[in-house]
């Protein structure tokens, strides 16, 4: 390649219009130079705008402000040499095997006869041998996802772009699909000179990348970056992968904004954004971390892998543990407070007081919501009510999120009461 | 904090809020309506004559109101029928065998010919009164909604997931209660989809069906078809003008005050969530739900629901499963088909001997050949309409924001009775001396292309945001994006919408053939116009001949064409 490089982002930012005038920004300052021959991963929880940045360089959409080029030109739209894979396979049902890994050379008016030669070498060489003539709905996800892989390799882009290309496949397959791709790739099999790979899964990341992008949220921004001079093929189990991935986790964990230690005064920081988990998962994981062998401290990575939990799965609970003060969480480890133990040893009434204490002491819309049933004659509120105040803060997707998280504890903790028919928030249960 | 309140902070008091309020005139409105609208129908049919019908648009409100009210009586007939007719089919295997294909049969008679042949024999149940009249009128609108109802009630009754009715045979159930509790909820959401469809459908007959003319034998009942009737009649464009104006309001009041607040309601129903999508709102059900008067007169009338029932319905199923004994009851089966046999091959005779006591041979043959014709307009106009309504339904359907906006006014079009624009097209035929052959076929498909409009946008709006990233990235554009992405994807929501659009265009056909305005009259040559014409001079075996015909018409295109077409789109292009 020459020195302009396969890709490069400049100081990018994306952001989209909020109801009330302002803006959501969802990217802000990232910037990333693609070399050749490199796998860059770029990790992140969900809402960290690594899957808009991967859309961005697909030209699906433009940035606000900074640059994208490609080979030296700016990405206008969708680029000849750059080619994706989606987390959904994104198959056109209604299109056999060979029908779909056509249809790119077909939108480059290829002549027909190379049409098919290069689909069935694409096909070979992924393993779908046999596979030409049926249709997606017949294959199973791994199978599906290897037709996506060889529609994106049929054009011969130079960059592929992944989007969580692994994660609606189960265990055994996502692992068998990653060990091909990678073999492929180390053989030069491959056209491609270079890999986005966008995941939420820690190993993965570590595993399949030369180097990592560590994403973190509210803006979208690059918070590290993680070379991973590792050989290939990788083994889990080595200790370098594992400290590896211990060092992530710890850079994941220790930058969420560590809320204040003291309560907030009611009428403030309703403004946050709350995690839709369950109480039952809450439950779940001090009842995990409060028996053997962790009693009581945890290591984050030791018990996503053992509860097969990835970072999108776990993090919002342990956060959760975290806002409620049932656990603390520093450098990559879980450890739980002595309400945390407490409710671990306590039985279900007890639970939720214990439960309904903390959600109205450390949960300021709660407590906000609480109190406003309290001082209404009849005891009753609008949901409206909350949710046109939610908004002034964020926007309307993340206000009812919010709003059903909060309910979600309400009725656990029993704190108040919510209809959903008619949208109305009460003091009391159905008698 | 530990001890804090108890939940139950506040008793539940009667408080009369807003809410409340706007309820209590909600319902009274709509009884008052009912009251004055139906406070004619004991009166002597000679005060018909007496009150004739006037073109003062202040008559128009009450005309419309029992206008609405037919339609309404039509619907709790239809509601009624398909839960005993498709429960019957469902439940009943050797029941099964004749009811559904007598539905498939039924369905394809024109509706216009029910009126013809009935309305005789319901005139003289009630010899004198309006009410026989009334009857007449309902039962068109009840044949203009009640097959597909019941069609949809069948189809769901034989889907409800076989957990649910294992758990209804684990609490032991009655067939009552296991009926009302899972049957009935889980078809819910599908049979007020059909009754939508059903009602759009009958808004056109229900203009028809006012003004009846078989013969000797001609009544117009109040309304806002037999307004039109005398609007057209006397050549009267304002008429026909405030005519479809308050057919406007009617329909809009028709969506938000019943039909809105029920797919509102019955969304709770709903067996699988889709994901993502909103559920549906309606001001007018919130009203109710937040009402607590509403609330407090629904759990007593669900007291008095529970307790008027017989015990006997409600008394758990204690009859064991596993001891019925295996009968060999194929003899019976025997018996039953054979029964079926004789029946149909006795009415096959009846309707063959009626029909050659008064045509011969000849006479069936052109009124084959009209079928043809009519056949050929039904086709081109579906095609037409294919051609122009696919591109534009799939281009608003790409794109949310314009979707929102003309999905509800594609769906309003299709609930619009597009016979009411008839006048205003006839007129123009006749100043432009048009051919009546070619130029009144449009009207056949007026009211029925808004179905492919609507399916197609549907459809266009379901493909998945990563299938279309998909074709983006892969730089799939114009006519390669249409071949491969854009219509493979609308093709299974294309072929509903066509298949009623085609349907209703061999319904429309009885009313589209033949039109008048004033004294002038313009008549195509097909088979509605033979069917319209044989009505008109109260000529029974023409009129059953035309429909028997046109049945078959319907019944063989379904068979041959549709059904296949509509599996082949459901096997190859269904998403997901």
């Amino acid at each position: 390649m020459s020195a302009a490089g396969l890709l490069e982002i400049d100081s990018v930012r994306q952001a989209f219009p909020r109801p009330d005038g302002g803006q959501l920004l969802v990217l802000d300052d990232v910037n990333l130079k693609l070399e050749e021959g490199e796998i860059v991963a770029l990790l992140g929880r969900s809402g960290s705008g690594k899957s808009t940045l991967l859309r961005l360089v697909a030209g699906l959409a433009h940035p606000t402000a900074g640059s994208l080029s490609y080979l030296g030109q700016p990405i206008t739209g969708p680029a000849p040499g750059i080619s994706m894979v989606f987390q959904s396979f994104a198959l056109f049902p209604w299109l056999t095997v060979l029908e779909n890994v056509e249809l790119g050379l077909e939108a480059l008016h290829v002549p027909d006869a190379e049409i098919r030669q290069r689909a069935l070498a694409a096909i070979d060489l992924i393993g779908l041998d046999g596979y030409e003539s049926a249709y997606p709905r017949e294959l199973s996800g791994g199978m599906r996802q290897r037709v996506g892989f060889a529609r994106a390799l049929v054009v011969h882009p130079n960059i592929l772009l992944m989007d969580e290309p692994f994660s609606a496949l189960d265990v055994l397959t996502a692992e068998n699909l990653r060990t091909d791709f990678l073999e492929l790739w180390s053989d030069r099999r491959l056209p491609i000179k270079g890999v986005i790979l966008v995941t939420h899964n820690i190993e993965e990341a570590v595993l399949m990348s030369d180097r990592i992008l560590l994403f973190s949220r509210n803006p979208g921004h690059i918070i590290e970056e993680i070379k991973v001079d590792l050989p290939q093929p990788r083994n889990r189990l080595d200790l370098r992968f594992r400290e590896l991935v211990e060092r992530i986790y710890v850079a994941m964990t220790a930058r969420p904004a560590v809320a204040p230690r003291t309560a907030p005064p009611p009428e403030r920081g309703i403004d946050a954004v709350l995690p839709r988990v369950s109480a039952n998962l809450v439950s779940g994981l001090i009842e995990t971390v409060a028996g053997p062998p962790y009693n009581g401290k945890a290591d984050l990575p030791l018990i996503a892998s053992s509860l097969h939990m990835e970072v999108d799965d776990l993090f919002p609970v342990a956060e959760t543990l975290q806002m409620l003060r049932f656990a603390e969480i520093e450098g990559g480890d879980i450890r739980l407070t002595d309400i945390g133990k407490q409710f671990a040893d306590a039985a279900i009434d007890d639970r939720k007081r214990l439960f309904q204490r903390q959600l109205l002491t450390y949960v300021p819309l709660a407590a906000h919501i609480r109190r406003v049933l309290q001082d209404r004659a009849n005891h009753v509120a609008p949901k409206s009510r909350f949710l046109d105040e939610l908004e002034d803060h964020m926007i309307t997707e993340s206000a009812e999120h919010t709003l059903r998280a909060v309910v979600a504890w309400a009725r656990y903790a029993e704190a108040f009461a919510y209809d959903d028919e008619s949208e109305t928030f009460s003091l009391e249960n159905p008698s | 904090m530990a001890g804090t309140l108890p939940i139950s902070v506040a008793e539940r008091r009667l408080i009369v809020t807003r809410w409340d309020l706007l309820a209590v005139l909600l319902v009274l409105g709509v009884m008052v309506f009912l009251a004055e609208a139906s406070r004619h129908l004991l009166a002597p049919i000679a005060d018909l004559q007496m009150t004739p019908i006037s073109l003062d648009p202040a008559n128009l409100p009450e005309y419309a109101a029992r206008t609405t009210l037919r339609m309404l009586a039509a619907l709790v007939l239809s509601l009624v029928f398909t839960f005993t007719y498709a429960t019957l089919a469902a439940k009943n295997k050797h029941a099964e065998l004749v009811l559904v294909p007598l539905l498939d049969i039924l369905q394809s008679v024109p509706i216009l010919g029910f009126i013809s042949v009935t309305v005789v024999f319901f005139m003289s149940l009630v010899p004198g009164r309006v009410l026989g009249a009334e009857f007449a009128a309902v039962f068109a609108i009840f044949t203009s909604q009640a097959w597909n109802m019941a069609f949809s009630f069948y189809q769901s009754l034989r889907t409800v997931p076989t957990e649910l009715v294992e758990a209804c045979g684990v609490f032991r159930l009655s067939p009552w209660m296991r009926f009302w509790r899972l049957d009935v909820p889980f078809a819910m959401p599908q049979l007020i989809f059909n009754m939508m469809l059903s009602m759009s459908g009958s808004w056109f007959f229900v203009v028809a069906s006012e003004a009846i003319s078989v013969g000797n034998t001609t009544i117009t009942l109040p309304g806002v078809g037999s307004y039109i009737a005398l609007a057209i009649e006397q050549r009267s464009l304002v008429a026909v003008g405030w005519a479809i104006g308050t057919m406007l309001v009617v329909i809009l009041l028709y969506d938000q005050l019943l039909f809105r607040p029920l797919v509102a309601w019955s969304d709770r129903f709903r067996y699988e969530q889709e994901a993502g999508a909103l559920p549906p709102r309606s001001w007018v059900l919130n009203v109710l739900r937040r009402s607590g008067v509403v609330e407090r007169l629904g759990d007593q009338l669900s007291l008095v629901w529970r307790r008027a029932l017989p015990r006997r319905l409600l008394r758990a199923n204690v009859k064991p499963i596993a001891a019925r004994p295996a009968r060999d009851d194929r003899w019976l089966v025997w018996l039953w088909t054979g029964i079926v046999i004789v029946v149909a091959l006795f009415a096959i005779w009846q309707v063959g001997r009626f029909i050659a006591e008064g045509v011969n041979l000849a006479e069936v043959g052109k009124a084959v050949l009209l079928g043809v014709a009519t056949l050929m307009r039904v086709v081109v106009l579906i095609a037409i309409a294919s051609v122009i309504w696919v591109p534009i339904g799939v281009a608003i359907g790409i794109r949310p924001h314009l979707s929102n906006v003309v999905q509800p006014v594609a769906q309003f079009l299709a609930a619009f009775p597009a016979n009411l624009l008839f006048p205003i097209a006839v007129s123009a035929i006749v100043a432009f001396r048009l051919n009546p052959d070619i130029w009144l076929s449009p009207l056949m498909i007026l009211g029925t292309q808004w179905y492919i409009l609507f399916n197609v946008i549907a459809g266009a709006a379901a493909i998945p945001a990563e299938l279309r990233d998909a074709g983006t990235n892969l730089q799939v554009h114009g006519w390669l994006w249409w071949r491969k992405i854009g219509l493979p994807a609308v093709f299974p929501y294309y072929v509903t919408g066509a298949i009623t659009a085609s349907g209703g265009s061999w319904n429309a056909s009885i009313v589209a053939e033949v039109a008048t305005w004033g004294d002038v009259r313009l008549q195509a040559n097909g088979l509605g116009a033979y069917i319209a014409v044989a009505t008109e001079a109260g000529d029974f075996h023409r009129i059953v001949l035309g429909i028997v015909v046109m049945s078959a018409f319907v019944v063989v295109i379904n068979r041959a064409f549709w059904r296949p077409l509509y599996w082949y789109a459901e096997r190859k292009y269904r998403l997901g």
